[in-house]
Formats: structure tokens, sequence, C-alpha cells
């Protein structure tokens, strides 16, 4: 069983006030939709979730742990807007970075999270010649390695297609009925089942 | 993975090796002015060569984003920091110092001083790249910051240089040249135990 506690979280960027005492509680098999207008301050909420940013007041932790603990970030798994992708590597190369930061992984690990997201031939292929797509994708198949049990994903359908949309929300949904959390934000409807939200 | 981009370390190193070998074109072949101010021309240039490439440090991984991937990881951000700086100076510091030997004949250094030229960049090259790190740390996130970082990283590769330098020129005239290593070693251990750690709160401070 994971928790996720977040009491009375403010955030301030420059002389703005972009939310404030912001409370919720997640539990495992939870998925927390954040919602609201563009600026509203959905990434800024994500970033501090991850321990990226630090928040004006209030207080985070997960299962006790407080961000920036070793506890507390090996649980995280998180998914910004920009790709994570070094353009110099290829795609193995690149996934297998990006999971060796939380977790180790074996080389099949690896191929067959590539399979699952559709870029079974894409292996040795430079990201830099990935579409956007492909590249959200690529990142997107860490989601099958990782394990993190809390996943903060910040517009993870952007550039997707169709297909890719469900493949994602079919593992989000797996994630989550084997005791995970999700937050995630997105302006795309979505298929996810038992969905919180909480708007800003 | 900047093996994978030549240019990111290819250009430094031209640099180093292009501006050495145009002093003797433009101070005349005098061996003895050129042996004179070769180790203030050797040194010089390596400083600005490594100022060249610490721009590229953490620039193109914070633009991509896996510098935030690397932020929030579990693992010890300084110990990560300091995998990427060894990176840079196997890189940029190595090939100068592989380099210097055959620059150091084009300025008509003697042999013994080629030595001790090695030496001092042996031992204080990689301060260059730890000092530098902690620079293009607090400059991360910002655009066309070139001139900051000089600003910023000079004035710390100073007494390097001063040390360097002077440790080459006193072995041409056989003085004791013992201080000025036992200088360069102190700044090369204090950089090292500092530097990673020093960065890793200036990249965090950079991206919040």
């Amino acid at each position: 069983m994971s928790k996720l506690i977040v009491s009375d979280l403010t955030c301030q960027r420059g002389y703005n006030e972009l939310f404030s005492n912001i409370s919720f509680e997640l539990n495992s098999g939870e998925i927390l939709k954040i919602s609201g207008a563009n600026g509203s301050g959905k990434t800024s909420l994500l970033k501090i979730l991850a321990g990226l940013n630090s928040a004006e007041s209030g207080k985070l932790s997960i299962n006790n742990n407080k961000v920036g603990s070793y506890d507390y970030q090996s649980d995280i798994f998180y998914l910004g807007h920009l790709p994570a992708l070094s353009p110099e590597l290829h795609c193995k190369e690149n996934l297998d970075y990006l999971t060796q930061l939380s977790i180790s992984s074996s080389n099949q690990a690896l191929d067959e999270a590539l399979t699952n997201v559709g870029l079974k031939n894409f292996e040795y292929v430079y990201a830099a010649h990935l579409s956007a797509g492909q590249k959200r994708r690529v990142v997107l198949s860490a989601l099958f390695i990782t394990q993190a049990k809390v996943w903060l994903l910040d517009e993870p359908f952007t550039a997707l297609d169709a297909d890719g949309i469900n493949v994602i929300e079919t593992q989000i949904t797996k994630h989550c009925d084997d005791g995970g959390i999700c937050v995630l934000t997105t302006h795309q409807k979505s298929n996810l089942h038992g969905l919180k939200t909480l708007t800003l | 993975m900047s093996l994978r981009n030549p240019s990111s370390f290819l250009n430094p190193l031209l640099f180093f090796v292009i501006a050495i070998s145009l002093f003797p074109l433009a101070i005349g072949p005098e061996s003895h002015t050129l042996s004179n101010i070769a180790p203030g021309i050797v040194w010089v240039t390596c400083m600005l060569s490594v100022l060249l490439s610490l721009n590229a440090l953490f620039h193109y991984d914070y633009d991509n984003g896996v510098l935030e991937q690397m932020v929030i990881s579990h693992h010890s951000l300084p110990l990560i920091l300091l995998a990427k700086t060894i990176a840079h100076w196997l890189l940029t510091g190595l090939p100068i110092i592989l380099l210097s030997p055959l620059l150091g004949m084009t300025l008509f250094l003697d042999a013994e001083s080629i030595y001790v030229l090695m030496l001092t960049l042996l031992l204080a090259t990689p301060s260059l790249s730890l000092i530098g790190a902690i620079g293009a740390s607090l400059i991360v996130g910002i655009k066309n910051s070139g001139m900051l970082l000089s600003l910023l990283t000079f004035p710390l590769y100073i007494p390097i240089l001063i040390f360097a330098t002077s440790a080459v020129s006193q072995s041409q005239f056989n003085l004791p040249i013992n201080g000025q290593l036992y200088f360069l070693t102190s700044i090369l251990l204090i950089s090292l135990m500092t530097s990673p750690f020093v960065s890793a709160i200036a990249l965090k401070t950079s991206l919040d």
C-alpha cells in the first residue's frame, strides 16, 4: 500500500500566486487528473510533486517519506513536457539511461518495453531521427520498466495517436490495479476509469 | 555521449592547436623569445579552450529535459555531476595534455620544461573542469550566457594560471618548482571535494 499525502501546498511564481492551500490524499490504485486552464499551475504542481521545484509552503509525503529523501525520490516517476531524450543516443540507450536513473533493467526488458509501444525495429535509431510522437513513445515505454509507485505524467498523450493513447492508458490502468498511484494532466478526453479530478 | 557529436569537443581542441601554432607565425621564429613566453601561451589558450567547451556541459541536457531526470533521480546528484565532469575532462583536459608536448616543441620548450608543462596540465586541467562545472551549473537555463560564464569562472582560474605558468618558467631556469606543484595539487583536491556538491546545489536552484 502506498499513500501520497499533499497538505496546504502553495505555489508562487514571481508575484503571481498560482494556487494556494491545495490538499489531497491518494491511496493505492487511484488516478488523479489535474485540470485547469493554461497557466493555472498544473505543470508547477507536478514539478513540486516530483521534487524539482520547491513550494512556497505546505507538505508532501509518500508513505511518510518527505520529498527529496531517497525513498521518496525512488518512489516517483516523473515525465515532463521536455522529451528527456538525448539526440545523440539511440532509442534503446536513451531508455536504458532514463530507467537507470531509477532502477537497473535487463536488455530484454528494454526490448520488450520498446516493442510494447510499437517501436520494435527502432531500437538502434538515433533519437534525433524520430518524430515527436515516436520520441514520446520512447519516453513512455519507460512506464513498462519503472518500479516507481507514483507516476507523475505531464501531458503524456501529447503527440500520440489514438493507438498510442490506448496503449498508455492500458498501462496506467494496469499500474493502478497493481496498487500504484498516477497523477496526470491532460486536455484530452480520457477513457481511464475511476478518475479523480482536481481543478486548479 | 559527446563522442557522437564530435564538434562539441573537437572545436575547443582545434582552437587550442590553432591558437598556439599561430604564435610562432605572429611573433617570429626566434627560439629565445618564444620559449620565454611559451608557458603563458599554452596555459592561456588551454583555459580559453576549456571555457569554450564548458557551455556544452549541462546545456544540452537542460534543453532536452535529461537534466530534470537527473535531479529527481534518487541517485546522489553530486555523484552524477562528478561523473559528468570527469567525462568532460577526458574529452577536453586529457587531449590537451596529450597534445602539449608537440605544441611545446613548436614553441622551442626544452624537454625538461615540456615535462613540467605536462605535469602542471595534468594537475590543473581537472580543476579547470571541476570549477567550470560550478559556473556552468549556475548559468544553466540562461540564454546566451557565454559572457557570464567567463566572468564567473575566470577569477577562479587565475590562481591556477599563476602557479602553473610560474612552475614552467621556473623550471626553465632550473629552479625548484615544488611549491607551485603543491599549490596546484591542493587546488585540485579542494575543487574535487567541493565542486560536485556546490554544482548540485547550484543546479537545483537554477532549475527551480
